[in-house]
């Protein structure tokens, strides 16, 4: 009998995962290593180019318009989503029948596949028909998707948080539902107000799964790409051309996969970073 | 070697991912032998342990020199000698 007290034996159960892991990220993620080193005319034919494809990046206004057009998006969407995912859960009653009604109405928005959440918006959001265009041009807002800028942001921020702001509200809410009662009860005995519950008590007690919020909802929005580019296409001209479309345009329009896969490198360093700090600043204080 | 021929492997990223492999398996071994015991806390006000070092490490090499290409461009021995020096600051301080 061995006279370990800790057995490391649980390891092995973490190997399918890892298989999965190698063949759904690591692999692709060496080859795109290897592609952004080198040229290719097709044909699987690949010409050593060296850091070429990244000085051209580094140089490339469009890449840094696109970049300044996704960080502007996510922040947008995520000032918006995450006070008003956690207000929503805060509203929602925990008790009784409409709980079941509340959590459906609340999931609906996130089983709609993305292709289909596009076109509903594309639909809604014409100028001349859509309930959204037409409704607002009637209230004398001049609303045209498809020519203004504006109108093509203002659309894609609310479908976004159409989409996802449920995923924010359910998480806040079982983040809400496990806080235990005697919290509560504490409370009420010291007298104190709504504000005091919510700042000293919810708040603290929602910290992890804000973090996860925080976290999915900044790589999902850093990543969009199928709802705008059917709602959108990333116009008018470039005004909705993020990041991932146009890391498409290059890779599938141009067959350009040197730059393509250079780009994705400095993208996912990007997200990696960002997600990093997001969750290292998050969860600083906690062994203190 | 044609099933992998997709991949399209250079020798210099394959001694980069070597490099990597070997940089984590190092540390299995360096601290199966020399346990590092509990996170530090470091310059930067963050409790890491060696491996959060390593991947701070590396991570910030990318970046180092991504910005040396930006800014200097080719040859990237300088932001070699920066990541080498990022890489002892982390490891003894953060």
């Amino acid at each position: 009998m061995s006279s370990k007290t800790v057995n490391q034996n649980a390891w092995w159960l973490v190997l399918p995962v890892f298989i999965m892991v190698a063949f759904n990220a690591l692999i692709p993620l060496m080859t795109v290593v290897n592609y952004s080193v080198q040229e290719s005319f097709g044909n699987n034919e690949f010409f050593w180019s060296g850091t070429i494809w990244f000085e051209q990046l580094l140089e490339d206004d469009q890449f840094r318009s696109s970049l300044l057009r996704q960080i502007s998006f996510t922040s947008i969407v995520l000032f918006i989503q995450v006070p008003l995912g956690l207000g929503i859960a805060l509203c929602m009653p925990r008790k009784g029948p409409w709980v079941s009604v509340c959590l459906v109405l609340m999931a609906l928005p996130l089983l709609v596949p993305w292709n289909v959440v596009g076109s509903m918006w594309n639909i809604m959001a014409l100028p001349d028909i859509g309930l959204l265009g037409k409704g607002l041009n009637a209230l004398g807002i001049p609303f045209n998707y498809t020519r203004q800028p504006i109108s093509a942001w203002f659309t894609v921020v609310l479908m976004d948080v159409w989409h996802w702001t449920s995923l924010v509200v359910l998480l806040c809410y079982a983040g809400l539902v496990s806080i235990p009662d005697a919290y509560y009860q504490a409370a009420k005995v010291d007298g104190a107000k709504p504000w005091a519950v919510f700042r000293f008590i919810q708040l603290p007690k929602l910290k992890h799964v804000l973090t996860i919020a925080i976290l999915l909802r900044f790589m999902d929005s850093f990543m969009i790409y199928t709802e705008v580019i059917v709602l959108t296409g990333g116009g008018p001209g470039s005004a909705t051309k993020f990041l991932s479309i146009d890391l498409v345009q290059k890779a599938l329009g141009g067959f350009d996969l040197g730059p393509a896969a250079a780009m994705s490198i400095v993208y996912f360093l990007i997200i990696l970073l960002t997600s990093w700090l997001f969750y290292t600043l998050m969860m600083r204080n906690e062994a203190q | 070697m044609d099933f992998l021929s997709w991949m399209a492997w250079t020798w210099p990223t394959a001694f980069f991912f070597i490099f990597i492999f070997s940089s984590i398996a190092a540390m299995g071994v360096w601290e199966y032998y020399v346990p590092g015991s509990d996170p530090r806390h470091g310059i930067f006000g963050l409790d890491t342990t060696r491996g959060d070092r390593l991947f701070i490490t590396l991570l910030g090499s990318a970046f180092i020199f991504l910005a040396w290409l930006g800014i200097f461009g080719v040859p990237l021995w300088g932001g070699l000698i920066v990541s080498l020096i990022w890489a002892f600051v982390v490891f003894r301080w953060v």
